[in-house]
């Protein structure tokens, strides 16, 4: 305690305290003083000085739309293009796993083949899962994916598959070159980065505006939106990878005179290919996830029935669906682990076996795919799974959620209740009663304080930007969620880091129980809240925590388990008692890695926040979410930017204050 | 007759910082140490000439920061130095194209590291034959040559494991073996055996002093260890803050340090292992009884005992037979204890 004590009230009590004391006074009486002065400029951006980016914006897209040309073709062209190369691929995904092929359109069309039989699909995943780690994985995935047949979502699950499996190699590939480039032109690196730190704060509604204004609604858009959202990481992943690559392998590269590209596809790609597998993995789940939320620009499939589903109110619909997702979320999450850690084979297979020999597994999932097709016009239950053999669950979930809502009603408005009273409010009166002027000022003064003048002057900067663009309240609304969220997320998810790092046991479950719940698409989380909650704030909140809780676990986790083991060794000889250990050792010195933590819980808190516009918030996501059904190009921008901004401000603030801390306890990096 | 020199390098500068060139420039190539610590400029290598000739293991030793990794990395042009030339077969690296070096390092020159760095994704044949995959030689033709040199280093039946399975000491073998892959005629060793255990190290010094006597490379081994560089060495060339404080052969180096510096690396080393009989016997001696004949090349550890045992010095002998001075046990007795003076 003394290591925190020093690092936060030393002197620091002289600055913060003050500030606090300051916006809490104002804050609490801005209205009066606005009345008192008759100056409404107070508590309100004069409508006067507004920046009218938004109408500049939409009519910058009506023009590109319309006008643009690039001399030789029109950017309506280039956009139709994509379309086109994206479409292909596309409808051919599709067709091979669920429509059929056929030929001509409408009720001329005549069928030429049929798509891939469910039998099919589900031993070319298994098989996969086999061929990646070991049989238990192939009953996984066997188990996953009968699961979604038996239960009547397969046709819903195969849409969503063919998107991902045309998003994935696309976001994979790109992002790998893009990444490669920026690794071999230092140039580009520059250019990149902030693009790439805006595209991870940018919520992910506000991208779907415009693109959905420039592909129209439909799949296509839909794809597009998936690649730009599941790209980024991978640059990011490439770069650190290729960077990781020991130096001496690279010298080894050009010692036995390899050319540039040589270098880079015989040596360094190869070597980093481990974390390169991690990046893949990330695209997969984050296409899954985007491809989720992209339903509302015209995805279909699992994320199309859950937002049917939630506008209706249908509790067993949505539910049915959202645990669908959930268990094509692990089968794909799963699979592509064990393909990232797959060792190869101790010894490389006899090259003298016979084809069947060497590819044991391709020739099985290619005689079950011809046998199914053939065995299918006797039987047709082989191709399509026959509907009296599924099993519904929409009527069970309905009758719990039903059963849950008479019985424990009470309970969940009583707790509802509390936290709305002694938490919620209270911080929403304190956020929404700043004045802006006062918060633009208090946001330049911290970023002063914790990280100099340079970030002094981009958190005014930015913060400025958002009154000006008449945001202010609605932003504080988002500020006041998150910050809730946050709080809650922290106090629940920071001691189950400890707990985990201190015992094997707990470990082994909360890990468990944290990774599957970063596995699950962010849609998801609204299911049981809407349906428990009903809309509003607190349900809001409820879905913020459960998605942004893992990093604050993990972070914790890491951070004490990270400890120096002679430090805990000293406390133990000095007859430190457990407690003492951990408050007098293992925190202090996990303190940075838990501002990181609360760094990513934050960042994932705004993320999420937007998505729950859905249920009902009046926040900066709601106003994206109002732009998306309104296509409204530049108010959907615009209030994007104002959301990426806060959470730019608080990743420099509390990176900044991580690294102070580092400082100071010598650890510096 | 002296050997031809392969590598000559002159006046070698590496100055690491903002505008290390332009400074380097501006000094005539020669800026002192006052100079680049004003401009706040680190001199890896400072102001480097040696000559290697042919057939000679030339050892770089010198502490970890004195800038010898740098300098064998300025000798292959991985880094590229500030200034100086270094002639390569008479050719000056540092004015070579891109595809000219390329082509040098092809076919001229190899490496070993001191972490291996084997590629993972490849077999023990695959990481061996990647030099010639990389020039563009057939599989067939490259996977022949592979076998031959992994047999040279000791790991026939081991072609196919990957490196993860193998121990550092093979695993160094298979780096080994790559760097032999294309023949080189300059070999270039980069501590290659400060990453196994002491036992380990001892056995590939003497694998690597076994494939030396079997192959006659122009060798450039860096090492931090003392003890290692005397073992290997023909000369030895001893760096400190990027400077060569001096070259010499390993027994020179113990007879004359150049400066404190390298006396205090020598004052540990035992001496009857460096030192020869040349070195401690006593001149002329004609008319003196002795006891046999030794040679003034063999060192004092080989002919410890017989001197020891015997009443009578011996008789020394040079590379032509003719008898030039006396060596007894007391001798032996001078140099176990360390009483030997300086030349």
């Amino acid at each position: 305690m003394n290591l925190l004590r020093r690092i936060f009230l030393q002197k620091a009590a002289l600055f913060w305290v003050p500030i606090f004391a300051v916006t809490w006074v104002l804050s609490a009486y801005s209205f009066p003083l606005y009345k008192a002065l008759g100056a409404r400029w107070i508590i309100k951006y004069p409508a006067g000085a507004r920046l009218q980016l938004e109408a500049k914006i939409s009519a910058f897209m009506q023009w590109l739309v319309e006008d643009a040309s690039f001399g030789l073709f029109s950017f309506r062209d280039l956009t139709r293009f994509i379309s086109s190369l994206i479409e292909a691929p596309y409808t051919f995904a599709r067709n091979a796993l669920i429509d059929g092929f056929s030929v001509g359109l409408g009720s001329d069309a005549v069928d030429v083949a049929p798509s891939l039989s469910w039998v099919a699909v589900i031993v070319t995943l298994a098989a996969m899962g086999h061929y990646a780690r070991d049989w238990k994985l192939a009953a996984l995935m066997a188990g996953c994916f009968g699961y979604l047949a038996v239960f009547g979502q397969w046709d819903s699950a195969m849409v969503t598959l063919a998107s991902v499996l045309i998003a994935v190699p696309i976001g994979a590939i790109g992002g790998l070159l893009l990444g490669v480039l920026a690794y071999r032109v230092p140039a580009f690196e520059m250019f990149i980065r902030p693009v790439l730190d805006l595209m991870q704060t940018v919520p992910v509604f506000s991208y779907l505006v415009p693109i959905l204004f420039l592909f129209g609604f439909g799949p296509v858009a839909a794809l597009v939106a998936t690649i730009i959202y599941a790209m980024p990481p991978m640059v990011r992943v490439t770069i650190v990878a290729l960077r990781g690559v020991p130096s001496e392998v690279h010298d080894v590269g050009v010692m036995v005179g390899c050319t540039k590209r040589q270098l880079m596809w015989k040596v360094i790609i190869p070597s980093a290919a481990p974390t390169l597998m991690v990046g893949v993995n990330q695209v997969i789940m984050l296409s899954l996830n985007m491809v989720i939320i992209a339903s509302m620009i015209g995805a279909g499939g699992l994320g199309y029935d859950v937002l049917t589903a939630l506008r209706r109110l249908d509790i067993g619909g949505g539910i049915e669906a959202g645990v669908a997702i959930v268990v094509m979320a692990i089968a794909l999450d799963r699979l592509s682990q064990a393909f990232a850690t797959r060792v190869a084979d101790e010894l490389p297979s006899n090259t003298t076996q016979n084809l069947a020999g060497r590819h044991p597994w391709a020739v099985t999932v290619l005689v079950v795919a011809i046998g199914t097709f053939l065995l299918s016009y006797i039987l047709p239950a082989i191709q399509d799974y026959p509907e009296s053999m599924t099993l519904s669950t929409g009527t069970f979930w309905s009758d719990v959620i039903g059963y849950i809502n008479v019985n424990f009603f009470d309970t969940f408005e009583a707790v509802k209740t509390v936290f709305l009273t002694y938490l919620l409010l209270p911080v929403k009166r304190f956020f929404v009663g700043i004045p802006w002027a006062w918060g633009i000022i208090v946001m330049t003064l911290i970023g002063w304080r914790v990280g100099g003048i340079g970030l002094g002057l981009l958190s005014g900067v930015l913060t400025a930007f958002i009154a000006a663009v008449g945001l202010w309240n609605k932003a504080m609304v988002t500020v006041y969620l998150c910050g809730v969220s946050v709080l809650v997320a922290s106090a629940i998810g920071i001691p189950m880091g400890i707990l985990a790092a201190q015992n094997d046991r707990a470990n082994r479950i909360i890990g468990s129980f944290i990774d599957t719940l970063q596995t699950l698409p962010s849609f998801v989380y609204l299911i049981p809240v809407v349906m428990l909650f009903r809309v509003g704030d607190f349900s809001a909140m409820v879905a913020v925590v459960l998605y942004a809780m893992a990093p604050a676990v993990r972070y914790a986790a890491h951070g004490v388990r990270s400890v120096d083991p002679q430090l805990v060794e000293a406390g133990l000889v000095s007859g430190c008692t457990p407690r003492q250990l951990l408050w007098r050792i293992k925190l202090p010195m996990a303190l940075p890695e838990l501002l990181l933590g609360l760094n990513q819980t934050i960042l994932l808190a705004l993320s999420m926040l937007v998505i729950t516009a859905l249920v009902g918030t009046r926040d900066l996501g709601q106003e994206v979410y109002i732009a998306l059904t309104k296509a409204n190009t530049g108010q959907g921008i615009v209030a994007g930017l104002s959301v990426a901004f806060i959470a730019i401000i608080a990743d420099r603030i509390l990176s900044a204050f991580a690294t102070r801390a580092r400082t100071k306890m010598g650890m510096a990096s | 007759m002296q050997k031809p020199i392969i590598l000559d390098c002159k006046n070698v500068w590496k100055i690491y910082g903002a505008q290390a060139s332009r400074i380097h420039r501006e000094h005539d190539g020669n800026p002192s140490s006052e100079t680049l610590k004003d401009h706040g400029l680190i001199g890896a290598v400072r102001a480097v000439n040696l000559q290697i000739r042919q057939g000679e293991i030339f050892v770089i030793m010198g502490l970890s920061g004195s800038g010898k990794s740098t300098l064998v990395r300025c000798l292959s042009r991985l880094v590229e130095p500030t200034g100086g030339e270094i002639l390569f077969e008479g050719k000056d690296l540092l004015t070579t194209s891109d595809a000219e070096l390329i082509e040098i390092r092809r076919k001229k020159m190899g490496m070993v590291f001191q972490q291996f760095a084997l590629l993972p994704h490849l077999t023990v044949l695959e990481n061996t034959a990647f030099p010639l995959e990389v020039q563009g030689i057939p599989q067939a033709d490259r996977e022949a040559r592979a076998r031959e040199v992994i047999e040279l280093v000791g790991l026939k039946g081991r072609e196919s494991y990957y490196p993860r399975q193998l121990s550092g000491g093979q695993q160094q073998r298979v780096g080994i073996a790559r760097s032999l892959a294309v023949e080189p005629d300059l070999w270039f060793l980069d501590e290659p055996f400060s990453a196994l255990d002491p036992l380990i190290r001892r056995e590939m010094q003497d694998e690597f002093l076994r494939l030396q006597n079997l192959l006659h490379k122009t060798i450039v081994f860096i090492t931090h260890d003392f003890d290692e560089a005397i073992r290997l060495a023909d000369r030895i060339a001893v760096m400190k803050d990027g400077k060569v404080v001096q070259v010499a052969t390993p027994e020179e180096l113990v007879l004359n340090p150049a400066t404190e510096y390298v006396e205090e690396f020598t004052r540990h080393v035992s001496r009857s292992k460096v030192l020869t009989v040349g070195a401690v016997m006593t001149r002329g001696g004609d008319d003196i009884k002795t006891a046999g004949d030794v040679g003034i090349g063999q060192r004092i550890e080989a002919v410890a005992d017989m001197l020891e045992a015997s009443e009578l010095p011996f008789k020394v002998l040079d590379d032509e037979g003719n008898a030039v001075g006396t060596i007894g046990r007391q001798a032996v007795i001078d140099v176990l204890v360390g009483r030997v003076l300086k030349k």
